[in-house]
């Protein structure tokens, strides 16, 4: 089924954006997940978010391991590279992919299965490194694809589908991403696309490490009572800190909110966040705040959603190694191999 | 007793404590009988273990250049009280044993067969320096300066190595060249030279003297490798702090940028993870380990021969199993590399015989993993990769371009190519590939280590798979027009017996072969070069009818190879196996094959009877 193209058909007066793409340029196969999957909204959601952004899709570079969430690229800009790498490895793909072309833009998709078990070590690592990307993970608190089990996000005394109690401490990937030294951190929930495009946006003009925990809901396994990763349990207990607006340098900066309760954060590529606050006192640029504040809403048994943190003059990977700004796939061979000269100089010193 | 006369040609062996300064000072003594002309062959044997522990080097004098372990020692150099019987014991008989004499020993402690030279290191140092770390230091340099004496050596050769040595550090200079002179002069004052003599000779010519890792390190450069990503494990670390070294030397730009990409990453898996992504993304990406990183990295080099990405692999094995023997040598990954990961799979093994060939093969490695899209092993050992070896010079043709593969680019797209992923356009089984972000509208697909159509569309289909399938069976074909060919050396006299051998094996190799020949076993000789194997390796086991498979490794890993690739009986093909952690020798290799051959001088006559 993945394979299968959609109907190049298409409405007529569909909007194209500057570089003359409509949405649907922006689209890919037909997703083959369950109907209602909460991955399919976030696809949705990247679609959308590269289409007001105006990326050019073939620059873009779709990065995934292995589960349900890491199919998600086919089904989103059929015109990009895509790379389904290996379980829990996406993260050193996506890394070496940016160190040999810092050009392209990086969407990793992952979930908790790929990013909090098996790849949990290269999720800290990626992110340590600063590798500049988007890195998304479809939160569902369960296997998928292999029928229910509990995955390490599941939450301490959660019911699984079958009635069984998880009695492990789940994994809160938002505060080991602001541990770990992510420059973009956010929360957000699959059913809430005015929260989560923004900030899809803004990490992708981010540069830097930018990580997105994205509740979202498996309908056939981790949707019942008892469940924490319920759309119900969810819009029950999702506490937001902030709305974000993104406007590009080119946009006229507009803010409609109660003026004194919003502050802009300028990227650095100009870019502008606009934060609207919702819970009073919380600050996105302060780190250890934010990890204390997460920590003491999680006890009261609130989800908190939202861009958590954001260093805008974050450096990323390229910056830390001091490569040149060209891509290193693009060097020629002069710029490569030093020559016999300097060999045989070499042969020399080795006599 | 009758000591042994010999000009040009004997075993040194230093037995140290591990961190006490030694090795340099062993270095030294080998790098100044090179200076005179004298090829020497020299070899670390070392703990894994970073103080304390015994540490052996053996340097071999060696004017007729059989740069290969010998076996046997003629002069022990006996610096470690913890090892002392067991050095005293390898001393072959009328051989020397150099010690320190300060403190008496019980005459137990000797053998009577062997000549005694005793010099008061510890003596003389402690009466010329204050601090207990130059007491260390520097008895190491006045050993050294006592055996110039003994041996004959060129002094003023010694003093220009330590003043290239310590160039940054004049002060360090004249204090060792002090310390050489201290146990020079006592020497000359207390004891007679010995039998064993270093004379100035001119057989060294341009060669240079230097390890596998940097020269491998020095190909991957050459070879426009511009990602390494790492994780370190002994023997192979020294590659990547060499890349780092030379990168730093030739590839920086003026503006202080880099031209290239390191990454010390949190393990092997992602080691591979990097290269492969930097592959995929169309720059040429390595790693180096050792069989540990190899096994972990199954799972990646599968996907890297399914989806088809250029990777380049150098490793540096070590003794095997687990963590087996860190810091001695085999050539026990053979296998493991070469069916590496699930399912049907094989990779292409380069096995370069000295620090010359792992700097042609480093280099050649990435154009041949561009063209097959796939991963090359470069399998270096530690007796290469760690030891400085005496080498041809490195040699590079301006002229030559790196071979970037079939790789469409935009104009090709753009002009209506057709493309698809994994289409056989060609016949050769090689399909072509795009970077990502060539065009906007064409030549994107999608990469995944799943099965897929020639379109690189999902695909479950019998008969889709098997194609595929097939195609790289005809990619493994085309590799073995492209891999380096072996070499063959031939008996002085027609012979149904061969022999075949890679590697660190081949300077033992070769002196085994001439002194068989002075037995009366003539052996037709093909070193193998790579796998998968040309044709010209079953043609030579053809021709022969018995073929013995000489390597280091317990189960005869290369002879597995040639059987299961080539369909030999293995009856044909005995196996010469040395194992220990230790490089082969060439005694080693003379007394099995001798074995053999008298155990059944005509090796078909009785599958004839």
């Amino acid at each position: 089924m993945t394979y299968l193209l959609k109907p190049q058909l298409r409405h007529p007066k569909l909007a194209a954006n500057s570089l003359g793409f409509t949405r649907r340029d922006y689209e890919g196969s037909v997703s083959t997940l369950c109907a209602g999957c909460g991955h399919d909204s976030v696809s949705a959601a990247v679609i959308q978010a590269c289409y007001e952004l105006e990326l050019p899709p073939h620059r873009i570079a779709k990065m995934s391991g292995i589960g349900c969430s890491s199919k998600t690229p086919d089904y989103m800009m059929g015109n990009s590279h895509g790379f389904n790498t290996v379980h829990g490895r996406m993260p050193s793909v996506l890394t070496g992919a940016n160190l040999a072309n810092r050009d392209l833009i990086y969407l990793g998709i992952s979930g908790d299965g790929d990013s909090a078990s098996i790849g949990f070590g290269q999720f800290a690592h990626s992110i340590r490194r600063g590798v500049n990307m988007t890195y998304i993970v479809e939160n569902n608190g369960v296997y998928g694809l292999t029928k229910g089990q509990f995955s390490a996000t599941s939450d301490k005394g959660s019911k699984s589908k079958k009635g069984v109690i998880n009695h492990d401490e789940g994994i809160d990937l938002v505060s080991m991403a602001l541990q770990l030294g992510a420059t973009f951190v956010a929360r957000s929930f699959s059913g809430d696309k005015a929260q989560l495009i923004p900030l899809i946006k803004a990490a992708l003009q981010h540069r830097g490490a930018a990580f997105i925990d994205c509740i979202s809901p498996c309908v056939q396994f981790n949707n019942h009572n008892g469940s924490t990763k319920s759309f119900d349990y969810v819009r029950e207990h999702n506490e937001a800190v902030n709305a974000i607006d993104l406007m590009v340098s080119r946009d006229a900066i507009h803010v409609d909110y109660e003026p004194g309760s919003t502050t802009a954060v300028t990227q650095h590529d100009g870019s502008v966040i606009s934060l609207h606050k919702l819970a009073r006192h919380y600050d996105p640029s302060d780190r250890a705040a934010a990890i204390s504040f997460l920590a003491a809403r999680k006890a009261l048994g609130e989800i908190v959603t939202g861009l958590l943190f954001v260093d805008p003059a974050a450096q990323d990977m390229h910056d830390s190694l001091g490569t040149i700004d060209r891509p290193l796939n693009a060097l020629t061979d002069a710029e490569l191999t030093p020559g016999a000269r300097l060999l045989e100089a070499l042969n020399k010193s080795l006599r | 007793m009758q000591s042994v006369t010999r000009i040009n040609d004997f075993v040194v062996k230093f037995a140290n404590v591990n961190g006490s300064g030694s090795a340099s000072a062993n270095s030294l003594f080998a790098k100044s009988i090179l200076r005179m002309g004298v090829p020497v062959g020299a070899r670390n044997i070392f703990p894994s273990n970073i103080q304390g522990l015994p540490t052996w080097y053996e340097v071999r004098v060696t004017e007729a250049g059989n740069l290969g372990r010998r076996g046997g020692v003629d002069l022990m150099v006996a610096m470690n009280p913890q090892t002392w019987d067991r050095d005293v014991a390898e001393i072959d008989p009328g051989g020397f044993l150099f010690y320190d004499s300060t403190k008496p020993l019980p005459p137990s402690k000797f053998r009577d067969d062997i000549t005694l030279v005793g010099v008061p290191l510890t003596a003389l140092c402690n009466g010329k320096y204050a601090l207990p770390r130059e007491r260390q230091l520097f008895k190491n340099i006045v050993y050294v300066g006592a055996l110039s004496f003994l041996l004959g050596m060129d002094v003023p050769a010694i003093e220009q190595l330590l003043a290239e040595q310590f160039e940054s550090k004049p002060k360090l200079i004249a204090a060792n060249i002090d310390a050489l002179h201290m146990g020079r002069n006592y020497a000359a004052e207390h004891l007679r030279p010995l039998s064993l003599r270093v004379e100035k000779a001119d057989q060294v010519g341009d060669r240079i003297y230097i390890e596998g890792n940097m020269a491998a390190a020095l190909g991957a450069v050459y070879g426009g490798a511009t990602v390494c990503a790492w994780y370190p494990i002994t023997p192979s670390t020294s590659l990547a702090e060499a890349f780092m070294q030379f990168c730093e030397d030739y590839r920086t730009d003026d503006d202080g940028k880099s031209r290239y990409a390191i990454v010390q990453a949190e393990d092997e898996i992602a080691s591979i993870g990097v290269v492969v992504g930097a592959g995929w993304n169309g720059a040429r990406a390595f790693t180096c380990t050792s069989g540990p990183g190899i096994s972990l990295m199954q799972e990646f080099i599968g996907l890297s021969y399914f989806a088809e990405i250029p990777a380049v692999i150098f490793d540096v094995q070590r003794g095997g199993p687990s963590t087996g023997m860190p810091t001695r040598t085999q050539q026990s990954d053979l296998l493991g590399a070469a069916y590496a990961s699930h399912g049907d799979t094989k990779h292409p093994l380069l096995l370069p015989k000295d620090p010359s060939e792992c700097f042609e093969m480093g280099a050649v490695a990435f154009d041949l993993s561009d063209r097959l899209q796939t991963t090359i092993f470069v399998m270096l050992d530690l007796d290469i990769g760690m030891n400085e070896w005496l080498c041809e010079p490195f040699e590079w043709d301006d002229g030559r371009s790196l071979d970037r593969g079939k790789v469409m680019n935009w104009q090709d797209l753009e002009g209506g190519r057709e493309f698809g992923r994994y289409l056989d356009v060609d016949g050769d089984g090689i399909p072509y590939r795009t970077y990502p972000g060539t065009h906007p509208s064409k030549g994107s697909y999608f990469t995944r280590g799943t099965s897929r159509n020639p379109y690189a569309k999902y695909s479950e289909e019998g008969s889709v798979y098997v194609a595929n399938m097939q195609r790289l069976l005809r990619k493994w074909d085309t590799a073995k027009t492209l891999v380096p060919a072996p070499i063959r050396r031939d008996a002085a006299e027609p012979t149904a017996d061969g022999v075949i051998y890679f590697g660190s094996t081949t300077p033992a190799m070769n002196e085994a072969l001439t002194v068989l020949e002075g037995k009366g076993i003539h052996l037709d000789a093909l070193r193998v070069r790579a796998f998968p194997f040309s044709n010209l390796v079953m043609d030579f086991i053809a021709q022969h009818q018995r073929v013995f498979v000489v390597e280091q490794n317990r189960d005869g890993q290369l002879r597995t190879l040639l059987i299961n690739e080539g369909q030999i009986d293995p009856a044909r093909l005995p196996a010469v196996l040395h194992y220990d952690g230790t490089p082969i020798t060439a005694r080693f290799i003379v007394s099995a094959i001798s074995r053999l051959v008298d155990e059944a001088p005509h090796p078909m006559s009785q599958a004839a009877e």
